[in-house]
């Protein structure tokens, strides 16, 4: 008897991703995700202006032919420097996202198996720092480390790992209580080759959900660092610190704010409506149609 | 007894729109008339639409299903066109639904009495000053002990069949002319089930109810039906009296389902019905039973067949009625294999406890006390190689916990276990060696729990062969491909995953997750009870089977007898935890000497209508076992006296290796003989 060739993989996520986009929700939402992927990677190439350049002529000029949102307080093209404005929180949430999400996922899949006095003892000091506004420690490390994206992203990495331990613990403990686990225990599988093989598969899919939201709440955070004046350090565009630098002119020149609120809100508005429509796909989300 | 139907069903049909856009049928023209005082079972696998068709009876179909054609009338109108507060009026008032699952049904977070208060402010005239009074009565009316303190108590606190009592007493609170009961007593104990089933059918004569009982079981349905619905792929293929079709069905699928049900009087294996049903919306030209059928021609698969009136009043959906009475249905001669006599022993189990309250980290600074007595106490078992013994006892009698500890789940408070070779196991699977963990397998109760949802048939069956064989490559997919051999499934299984496999299909995936092992001793946990008979039927055959050629010892836990009695040498009754009863199975099922035997096996139910179990009035279960004497002490019909509260009996033996605990003496129990 030949024993059937292999299967092919991959299939699931192909559907998944074919699921999501035959939704509004997740069309939107890919649809606005690609865009800023795509201007993040080409803007440098596309912007009409140099980022940096002065114009002290037109210092907090109107909308027009040559600068379409008009310019900031120091006569830079504000145009130019909302489509560069999201090169660097991209960059440092797109490394971060994961890396939060393998730590914290791990560690609360194991915590998930493992129980005993090791996941009291953590889940309350996760409880414990879930009381805290979530800006105070990550000021209070930035003030020790000082900025920068060498010290934003392992920051934001673990801080935004630790609510994720918790999710993929009550992941991990709906698993648990299967009988696939006993079977597996029973066989004599170690603990990790439990978790890769049993749990793993059948948590990624709320891990997927998490991260897609873990990912927005990170680039508003980024943001919010950013304004505070934490985050990029000027000259370099960013949308936190755009706005940082313009609200004081609100009442002159809105667009300055405007220009980088709307690219903010749209991508954050785009990752979540994926995170539904991946939901849904996945059918992890049971409930009745979202609006859209 | 009026003679214009109470609920009057015509040409149902209910489909959902599959992904291609089509209407998928999944009930086909459905007739069913039920008059006041009548009652109807409406039988079939699962799958065949009789859950869909209780709830269609109310006005009620599950979330993307919709009517296709034909009317439900209740009382002279069509539930279906009746507005929201008509149905809410009818519904749980006039028209009662109890559920499979009625723990589930109640709210757990209101007391009892909270929720018949509710059931009774919404459909009783009652004044509400009366309702505590009426409550109390309902509860007795449905025979539970001390209805004023169940009253005061939560769901939980509730066993199974107590909260299935509950469920019926909430129908009653509106003073039903009909209920509705979708497999009310499935999961529960014989003897529980039993009861209730007496109480449904007493209720029904007393209050001239007319009731539709949805079953898979047609034990329970000739216990309690005046006529029998069978619906097979969503369409009535048979009908009449209950008597008829159980002693000549006119259909052969009926007399299929009626021979794959295993009974005591007999010691083959039932037959199994091969094949599956069609799934809804598949070709529907000829008679959807013809691919199963032993008596399909070409002609059945050309015409469907019509309703026809046969000669018991039954009518079925046939073409040849006649030659039904003439097929084979004998056991499926299969003679069941033995145990050789004196073979060494396989696995030894010496004085094990088992407790599940643990003190706490918090506990064990405080002074000691007595805590309760272990869930598990004093097993003591010895199984010679190649033996099935099979563990008995209704649900908390610590069968699956014992089964638990011998895998080293749940490490014992004390005794130990030791192999046929004399080596002890480790209490805790972690300390075994790996030569240890292969001899020992376990199935589990429900192969949707105990498959793994996002692995494929092949991945599943990679996991023992690459931990004990270490094999990887071509080589892994071959023996897995011979794993699937021995539970007669095709290699083209190996790629599909667990959601894309029937029940059936799913449990001999891990049957064959287990004996790709190579194990000596295979451990079931009621393996058969998710399934439907038919299927069951055929997996007692592959045990049986798998038994003779591997040598294989089983241990087999179920709460079915019949189950027990058509696969097991030696059986092993357990009472809260303790021991009764040890015997070869002939013998106990013959001539049950202990008490708590009698008392089981009198409450199995056989789809025979002479058939009536013989059940003690004041027989109610308990949630835990008794601190010292007899387990049985609270329930005996026989008991003694003080020595049963005090002392525990001693093991008498009888011829054969068989032993019970009482302090009767084994000649007298034998001659009170059954019944």
């Amino acid at each position: 008897m030949t024993a059937p060739a292999a299967p092919v993989r991959r299939t699931r996520a192909l559907t998944t991703l074919r699921d999501m986009a035959a939704r509004p929700s997740g069309a939107i939402g890919l649809t606005l995700i690609t865009l800023h992927l795509i201007i993040a990677l080409i803007s440098p190439w596309i912007a009409p202006f140099d980022y940096k350049e002065m114009n002290s002529a037109v210092i907090l000029g109107n909308p027009g032919a040559g600068h379409l949102l008009g310019t900031d307080h120091l006569g830079r093209d504000v145009f130019t420097r909302v489509l560069l404005g999201g090169r660097e929180a991209l960059l440092v949430t797109g490394i971060a996202t994961p890396i939060a999400m393998l730590w914290g996922g791990m560690l609360g899949v194991l915590l998930g198996l493992r129980g005993g006095w090791i996941d009291e003892v953590l889940m309350r000091l996760v409880d414990a720092f879930l009381a805290l506004p979530g800006i105070l420690p990550l000021l209070v490390l930035i003030t020790v480390f000082g900025s920068g994206n060498e010290v934003l992203t392992p920051t934001l990495a673990f801080f935004f790992g630790i609510p994720v331990i918790r999710v993929a613990r009550a992941a991990a403990h709906e698993v648990v209580a299967r009988d696939f686990i006993s079977a597996a225990r029973a066989r004599g599988h170690s603990p990790l080759s439990i978790v890769r093989r049993e749990i793993l598969p059948n948590v990624t899919d709320t891990l997927l959900v998490e991260g897609a939201m873990r990912w927005s709440w990170m680039l508003l955070g980024f943001s919010a660092l950013s304004f505070l004046g934490f985050g990029v350090a000027p000259p370099t565009p960013d949308w936190g610190l755009m706005v940082s630098d313009a609200r004081v002119y609100m009442s002159l020149a809105p667009w300055g704010v405007l220009g980088p609120m709307i690219a903010l809100s749209s991508l954050i508005i785009g990752i979540n409506l994926t995170a539904d429509a991946l939901a849904k796909a996945l059918g992890l989300d049971q409930g009745r149609k979202a609006v859209i | 007894m009026t003679t214009q139907p109470l609920i009057d069903i015509r040409g149902l049909c209910v489909g959902f729109r599959g992904r291609s856009g089509s209407m998928l049928p999944v009930l086909h023209g459905i007739d069913l008339q039920v008059c006041r005082g009548e009652s109807i079972g409406i039988v079939g696998e699962s799958g065949s639409g009789k859950s869909t068709l209780a709830l269609a009876a109310m006005g009620y179909l599950k979330h993307g299903l919709q009517r296709i054609s034909g009317e439900v009338i209740y009382n002279g109108a069509d539930m279906f066109t009746r507005t929201a507060a008509e149905l809410a009026r009818i519904r749980g008032g006039q028209l009662g639904l109890i559920p499979q699952n009625s723990g589930q049904a109640l709210t757990p977070t209101l007391r009892i009495g909270r929720q018949l208060d509710e059931a009774l402010r919404l459909h009783c005239a009652l004044p509400a000053g009366a309702h505590t009074a009426r409550a109390i009565d309902l509860l007795t009316q449905v025979r539970l002990p001390d209805p004023a303190a169940i009253l005061r108590r939560y769901p939980h606190e509730l066993s199974g069949g107590q909260q299935q009592r509950v469920a019926i007493a909430m129908a009653l609170a509106g003073e039903p002319d009909a209920l509705l009961l979708d497999e009310p007593t499935t999961g529960l104990d014989v003897t529980t089930q039993a009861h209730i089933l007496e109480l449904l059918r007493d209720l029904a004569r007393t209050r001239n109810m007319a009731m539709v009982y949805v079953s898979h079981d047609l034990g329970v349905i000739a216990r309690v039906c005046d006529r029998v619905q069978v619906l097979y792929a969503g369409e009535t293929v048979l009908e009449g009296p209950t008597r008829a079709v159980l002693k000549t069905p006119a259909h052969p699928y009926a007399r299929g389902l009626l021979a794959s049900i295993p009974r005591l009087g007999e010691s083959t294996l039932p037959r199994a019905l091969e094949g599956r049903p069609p799934s809804p919306g598949s070709d529907r030209t000829g008679c959807a039973f013809a691919p199963r059928c032993a008596l399909a021609t070409d002609h059945c698969r050309a015409i469907h067949p019509p309703m026809v009136q046969g000669g018991t009043g039954q009518e079925s959906r046939c073409l040849y009625p006649e030659q039904i009475a003439q097929m084979d249905m004998s056991g499926s001669g299969a003679p069941l294999s033995c145990c050789p006599r004196n073979s060494p022993l396989a696995l030894a189990l010496d004085t094990i406890a088992i407790r599940y309250d643990r003190p706490g980290s918090f506990a064990r600074f405080m002074p000691a006390r007595p805590g309760p007595p272990a869930t598990v106490d004093d097993i003591t078992l010895t199984i010679p190689q190649g033996e099935t013994l099979g563990l008995v006892g209704e649900s908390g009698s610590g069968k699956s916990t014992i089964l638990k500890t011998i895998a080293g789940l749940l490490p014992p408070a004390q005794g130990r276990i030791t192999l046929g070779d004399g080596t002890a196991l480790a209490p805790r699977v972690d300390k075994r060696p790996p030569d240890q963990l292969r001899r020992i397998q376990m199935v589990f109760q429900n192969p949707d729990e105990s498959l793994n949802p996002r692995h494929s048939v092949a991945d599943i069956l990679a996991q023992p062969l690459s931990l004990y064989f270490g094999l990887a490559g071509p080589e892994l997919r071959r023996r897995a491909t011979e794993a699937l051999e021995t539970v007669r499934l095709g290699a083209h299984y190996l790629d599909r995953r667990p959601g894309q496999l029937s029940g059936g299909e799913k449990q001999r995936v891990a049957i064959a997750r287990a004996f790709a092992a190579a194990p000596e001793i295979v451990l079931c946990d009621e393996i058969t009870s998710a399934l439907d008979v038919s299927v069951q039927a055929a997996v007692l055959e592959l045990l049986n089977d798998l038994k003779a050629r591997h040598k294989t010892t089983f241990v087999f836990v179920s709460h079915d007898l019949t189950v027990v009695h058509a696969l097991s040498d030696r059986v092993a009754v357990l009472y809260q935890g303790r021991l009764c009863e040890i015997g070869p199975s002939a013998t106990v099922y013959a001539a049950p000497s202990h008490p708590y035997t009698e008392v089981l096996l009198n409450a199995v139910l056989e789809p025979d209508p002479d058939h009536a179990p013989h059940l003690l009035t004041a027989d109610v279960a308990e949630l835990s076992p008794p601190a010292c004497g007899c387990p049985f002490q609270r329930r005996c019909p026989v008991k003694l006296g003080q020595r049963c509260d005090t002392d525990t009996p001693p093991w008498q033996k009888g011829a054969d290796g068989h032993a019970i605990r009482c302090h009767i003496p084994l000649s007298e129990l034998n001659k009170t003989g059954r019944g």
